[in-house]
């Protein structure tokens, strides 16, 4: 996988595309597709469509765990620090308190927990997603301008198991899709 | 593009004749004079303790009343629609707030066993106090006292009294004008909690203030309220009671909002005492001095642990929200560390050296604790559990977070 790049299948095809009129025409034809066991394939819409994971079957994403593990990261390494700067490194007697005051270190344990988590939940969302991503194969496709526009598709990967040129643009083809094409992998 | 249909709300919005959730008027009334007998014999000779935890029990269910109260306001207020369904519960909470005033008696009564400021001879004695007499004093604490009731009493009658009108009528000009008393109600609302906290609560040691003081009771009340909603909500899901009403994501919902508000919570009392230690100040470092010491500290690192560690760590994740029998239990919880809190801010001023429970702490909060339940459940049957022709519902009723 490179950087900036997606992860990509071997061989000249990128996967077929299908492009479908309405949203609904989308929902119903990913859940065709879910239950017919393919893997590597993704639906693009110019807007969200409520249920529309369900419809694929996607699993729940790990970011959250992510965002929790950097999150509490964040707030030990405060602590840390901060232990370590102020009865450690350079003890300084504020106040007649102790080298370790807990209360004072709270609102800095606080934030920077907070901050790793952000970070966590920004960072590890772009790269769940590959991005950023300077070009897709997909882009390759003229009808898929309109996948920002008003239309709504499916493609599916040459690397899913069931991937076959063509078996896997007949099956899309009988979904009710306008157009079904093969997405070339190079221009 | 959503999967789900729209249930339709019935006849089975309400609570069937003869069903237990319709006694519970009988039950907690019963229990509330049964309370009441056993404090006044207990009370004999033993007033101080009396008048204390009866203080304790009052603003134990005002705060679930004015967290009622509070989320009405607040749903009119951002005009929001997955909250409907669930809105009827807090209404009921918050029709209390009137008959609360009798409940408030006991603490006119018991004005000179309370608040230091309010006896003669401790005045005399006390320059603090005297410079603090023209807002302390016991005339203005019972104008004060009638004037958050009044308010109380309008915004809550105009709240529920439009809603059951929208359930005959269904008119949308109810909730228009409702969008309209919202943000000046909440103002009101605002000011007038903020003032009977530091009346009731934070005048106990009159030497002491906090500006933040305000708002810790708020963050403590809106903690009780979801936690109520939680409780009630699940309660008349098992029963069977407008089973389409209850959606997974209303739980979900209540169960992020109860989660965000034990850190709202945390952080208003962390706030608080931050400050304090920080600046180091005997005037104000007295009232946490007062909380440390004894069985007094074992109070504090309780609330500390069990307010905001356990449920903080327990309420985070997805599955508890979306799962109404454990969420349930996590309200429970909450409600039950919610009167320790209160506890802990008011008995420190009776029981100084440490820790006292007493008898009295539970028979007051029998026999307040029944009276609120058993003006709740009066209310709750006699009208539908759902706010059946609000505009608003249909969109609650379909409502999906994720």
């Amino acid at each position: 996988m490179g950087l900036l790049m997606p992860s990509l299948p071997e061989g000249e095809h990128f996967g077929a595309l299908a492009e479908l009129p309405t949203a609904q025409a989308l929902y119903e034809a990913c859940e065709k597709v879910r239950d017919a066991g393919f893997t590597k394939w993704d639906a693009h819409t110019p807007f969200p469509i409520h249920g529309l994971d369900r419809a694929m079957g996607l699993k729940r994403s790990r970011l959250p765990f992510l965002v929790l593990f950097l999150g509490l990261s964040g707030a030990a390494g405060a602590l840390l620090m901060q232990w370590w700067m102020s009865a450690v490194d350079y003890p300084i007697t504020y106040s007649g308190k102790p080298y370790f005051s807990w209360p004072a270190f709270v609102p800095i344990v606080f934030e920077l927990g907070v901050l790793c988590a952000a970070f966590g939940a920004v960072f590890g969302m772009f790269g769940f997603n590959q991005l950023p991503m300077l070009f897709h194969p997909l882009f390759h496709s003229q009808r898929f301008e309109r996948a920002s526009d008003d239309k709504f598709f499916i493609s599916i990967e040459a690397w899913d198991p069931q991937f076959d040129p063509h078996r896997t643009v007949e099956f899309l083809r009988e979904l009710g899709a306008d157009a079904v094409e093969l997405v070339p992998r190079r221009a | 593009m959503s999967a789900g249909s729209t249930p339709e709300a019935s006849d089975d919005a309400r609570i069937p004749a003869g069903h237990a959730w319709g006694k519970l008027p009988v039950i907690f009334g019963s229990l509330a004079v049964v309370g009441f007998g056993i404090s006044l014999a207990l009370a004999r000779g033993n007033e101080k303790q009396f008048y204390f935890s009866w203080l304790v029990a009052f603003m134990y269910f005002l705060s679930i009343a004015l967290g009622g109260l509070y989320f009405v306001l607040l749903q009119f207020l951002s005009k929001a629609g997955w909250s409907a369904a669930v809105r009827r519960i807090a209404e009921n909470a918050m029709v209390t707030l009137p008959f609360l005033a009798i409940f408030a008696i006991p603490i006119l009564l018991g004005m000179h066993d309370l608040f230091h400021w309010a006896r003669p001879d401790e005045l005399a004695r006390d320059a603090v106090l005297r410079s603090k007499a023209p807002f302390l004093n016991p005339t203005f604490f019972l104008v004060r006292m009638v004037i958050y009731f009044v308010v109380w009493t309008l915004l809550s009658a105009i709240l529920i009294r439009s809603s059951f009108a929208q359930d005959e009528s269904g008119d949308h000009a109810i909730t228009r004008r409702l969008q309209m008393v919202a943000p000046p109600g909440m103002a009101l609302f605002a000011l007038t909690l903020t003032f009977a906290a530091i009346d009731w609560l934070m005048s106990l040691d009159a030497h002491w203030y906090s500006t933040i003081f305000g708002l810790y009771y708020f963050a403590g009340s809106v903690v009780a309220i979801y936690a109520f909603m939680i409780v009630i909500a699940t309660g008349l899901r098992n029963a069977g009671i407008a089973e389409g009403a209850w959606r997974l994501d209303h739980f979900h919902d209540l169960g992020k909002l109860l989660f965000g508000f034990v850190v709202f919570w945390t952080y208003m009392g962390f706030a608080q005492f931050f400050l304090i230690w920080y600046a180091n100040i005997p005037e104000e470092t007295i009232w946490f001095r007062a909380r440390l010491t004894g069985s007094w500290q074992n109070v504090t690192i309780l609330l500390a642990l069990c307010h905001f560690v356990i449920p903080f760590f327990v309420m985070m994740g997805r599955t508890i929200k979306r799962k109404p029998a454990l969420l349930r239990i996590a309200a429970l919880w909450m409600l039950a560390i919610h009167y320790v809190d209160l506890h802990w801010l008011v008995m420190p001023n009776l029981h100084a050296a440490g820790d006292a429970p007493a008898l009295l702490d539970l028979t007051t909060f029998l026999a307040v604790g029944g009276a609120f339940l058993a003006i709740f459940g009066y209310f709750l049957k006699g009208h539908a559990v759902v706010p059946i022709r609000d505009p608003r519902l249909p969109e609650s009723l379909s409502y999906e977070n994720g």
